[in-house]
């Protein structure tokens, strides 16, 4: 069966605030949504996308040196999640995919712990509620009923932050994407729908998923939506500002959907030269979001080689930081096992542990028994 | 103590828990101002309001996925899964979030969750309403599984539940909802444990394992023994998940013979969990394998035929007997112990 493998996006349809060249673009909607974007805010803005690019490139290394189980790389998206991911306030509170390390860099994780799954030392990096950020979701779809659920406990605490929930076009497929709208919508809860749609989801094309463009669907529920160009960071800072300001003012949900492309493989196990058409590639390095905003810094002088120089050495120091943490990281005991399985003690779990415990002591006991052994026949 | 029916001590339960701790919340379908299909929830949104009896859009996995981010924020969810056959749809988010989220971040995470499900068969509803899927979620690690078989234990434990920093899952006889019985409300629910078995009935022949609906079936299998010189002790596991294996293992430990008996599937069932632990517990104190006396390895059968799957007092019976080696239905034509 023939399939559709490419939903047509309408350029004008995108907002977009910086050109393919890095000009300015003017927008009569969204301009005010970044009035106080300075240069050295553009240039933070700057910062932010290479040194993520710089984290992302040196975990993809760290997985071939074999430091790593798996990487899932960001490559390309750097815009949609910066220009997303600054615009929060520290008690919002964000549900997202694993990809999503450029908004936990946002939030400001420690660097190690962005590692921590990858490497098999734990089933989650960091604790939740101390960068307001849940542990990345597997299970592509389930965070955004997490979000929406979320987002109805501020309500009932009348409270002014909103949950923001990041996820895949291929999870726009998912029932739980789905029903979140229809909760989010139903109670006006403020949660924002951030759908990076970066084109593939593991080989699948993105046609595959959505036959008119995954915005579309929004309004469908109730929900306002918007495309923004997820190469620009501009653009989807204004866009997730806009956002927030209408779930702070009980405007209720509104649904993102930043076009973008993952430029990089699904995750360090797949080969995208299996699916993906070199062609397109190519396309999409043109529309590089980091070369974007330096074309905008340059044509107005904040790109000096001396910017550029610490951009460069801050990335190279936060590379250095992360593959220190990583080969240093402390490997987990073997009980750890059983441990947070349940709050309270279970009996069932008690045994187990009981008996796995005997069970490793019994080596110990054998070894000296074999110690003696070998002693006595010297 | 007053006198109520099943259903209006999980009611009084519930009101008692959303008094004393303000973040409990209830959330599910018709649980406003319909108070739930079974009317367990009757009033608790009119005295509590909107914001804590929450009326959900029909979608299991929405209320699932929504109350997990309400857990999140601190809140105590207690959900009303309508039908048990309604629980299908948030199985996801019951086995891989709810149940996974405290072990995948190191305990950071709490969900306090209480899952009310309406389970069991025996009035003649259709498909998807008469379903025992407890299996499922005793064999699902981060869960706590219980099941309620009078008033008292339903007051009680539906506290105990909410009271829980783990997920429970909250297995309501929904053929026992109109019984009657006594409820103190004034009991400390501190002083007991939803973990612990109790004995129905005192016995010294046979060891007799049940849960929720069949408890009062299996008290009056009981009483039928005893009119025939055999004596047999009911155990009412109240946890599914874990089973507390001590009392059962004294118990069969003194009996030499045990008998469990529950409405699901048998196959892979808490039956087959039970028989294989407490084999291991006391092989030899057994005088005869452990009999399994359950539900058909069917879907639920069409009302008319509900009560040829459905354990009943005389197939309790006969499972008795073959423990005892006596004359049963399985002995009777081939001469061979099925």
């Amino acid at each position: 069966m023939p399939l559709n493998n490419r939903v047509d996006a309408d350029p004008d349809e995108l907002v977009q605030l910086i050109g393919p060249n890095g000009e300015r673009r003017e927008n009569a909607a969204y301009d005010r949504w970044v009035t106080g974007v300075d240069g050295p805010a553009l240039q933070a803005l700057y910062e932010d996308m290479v040194v993520i690019r710089r984290i992302d490139a040196e975990a993809t290394a760290l997985q071939r040196q074999g430091e790593l189980a798996l990487w899932p790389p960001l490559l390309g998206q750097e815009a949609a999640q910066i220009g997303s991911g600054r615009a929060l306030r520290e008690d919002d509170f964000v549900f997202s995919s694993y990809r999503e390390n450029g908004v936990a860099y946002c939030r400001g994780v420690d660097l190690t712990d962005i590692l921590r799954v990858w490497r098999g030392n734990a089933s989650s990096g960091w604790d939740p509620y101390g960068i307001n950020m849940a542990t990345p979701q597997v299970i592509i779809g389930a965070q955004t009923l997490h979000a929406t659920g979320y987002a109805m406990g501020i309500l009932n605490d009348g409270a002014d932050a909103v949950a923001v929930t990041y996820f895949g076009d291929g999870a726009t497929s998912q029932g739980d994407v789905n029903e979140a709208m229809v909760f989010a919508a139903s109670y006006q809860a403020p949660v924002i729908f951030f759908c990076q749609n970066n084109h593939w989801a593991i080989s699948e094309p993105v046609g595959l998923q959505a036959h008119v463009p995954i915005a579309h669907r929004a309004p469908g529920f109730g929900i306002p939506s918007v495309r923004v160009d997820g190469n620009d960071v501009l653009a989807c800072l204004a866009v997730t500002r806009e956002a927030l300001d209408r779930a702070r003012t009980g405007g209720g949900p509104t649904f993102i959907e930043a076009v973008t492309y993952r430029m990089g493989p699904h995750t360090t196990a797949d080969d995208p030269t299996r699916y993906r058409d070199a062609n397109e590639l190519e396309d999409w390095a043109a529309k590089d979001p980091i070369a974007r905003l330096a074309g905008l810094l340059d044509s107005q002088g904040l790109l000096p080689a001396e910017v550029t120089d610490a951009v460069k050495t801050k990335a190279d120091d936060v590379a250095a930081r992360l593959r220190e943490g990583c080969i240093s990281m402390a490997e987990p005991e073997a009980l750890d096992v059983f441990k947070h399985v349940y709050s309270e003690p279970n009996s069932w779990l008690a045994r187990q542990q009981d008996q796995y415990e005997r069970y490793l002591a019994s080596f110990e006991s054998s070894n000296s028994d074999s110690t003696e052994l070998t002693e006595g026949s010297r | 103590m007053s006198t109520m029916t099943f259903g209006r001590a999980i009611n009084a339960g519930l009101r008692k828990a959303m008094e004393n701790d303000p973040k409990v919340v209830l959330m599910g379908e018709d649980i406003g101002k319909l108070g739930g299909v079974f009317r367990i929830t009757d009033g608790l949104q009119k005295d509590f309001g909107q914001h804590r009896v929450m009326d959900s859009p029909l979608a299991e996995s929405g209320i699932l996925g929504t109350a997990v981010g309400m857990a999140y924020r601190g809140y105590r969810p207690v959900i009303e899964i309508q039908f048990d056959g309604f629980i299908y749809p948030a199985f996801d988010q019951i086995v891989c979030q709810v149940a996974k989220l405290h072990y995948r971040t190191q305990g950071a995470v709490k969900m306090p969750l209480t899952i009310r499900v309406p389970f069991g068969g025996g009035i003649g509803s259709p498909e998807h309403h008469s379903e025992s899927p407890e299996a499922y979620f005793t064999h699902t690690s981060g869960l706590r599984v219980i099941s309620v078989s009078n008033p008292q234990d339903a007051y009680v434990m539906i506290q105990q539940a909410i009271a829980s920093d783990d997920p429970v899952l909250y297995f309501e006889p929904k053929r026992r909802y109109h019984v009657k019985g006594e409820v103190d409300e004034s009991v400390d629910i501190t002083a007991s444990s939803m973990n612990d078995a109790r004995v129905v009935v005192e016995g010294s022949d046979v060891t007799l394992v049940t849960y929720g609906p069949l408890v009062p079936t299996a008290r009056d299998a009981a009483t039928a023994a005893s009119d025939d010189g055999v004596s047999v002790e009911v155990i009412d596991l109240r946890s599914l998940a874990p089973i507390d294996f001590a009392t059962v293992e004294k118990s069969v430990r003194k009996t030499g013979r045990l008998v469990i008996t529950h409405e699901a599937a048998q196959s892979g069932g808490l039956g087959a969990e039970i028989a294989a632990s407490i084999t291991e517990r006391c092989f030899y104190h057994l005088e005869h394998a452990p009999v399994r006396v359950t539900g058909f390895d069917i879907p639920y059968p069409y009302s008319k035929l509900e009560f040829h799957h459905l354990p009943d007092l005389d197939r309790i019976l006969d499972g008795v007997d073959r423990v005892l080696d006596r004359p049963n239905s399985l002995s009777s034509q081939s001469g061979l112990e099925g």
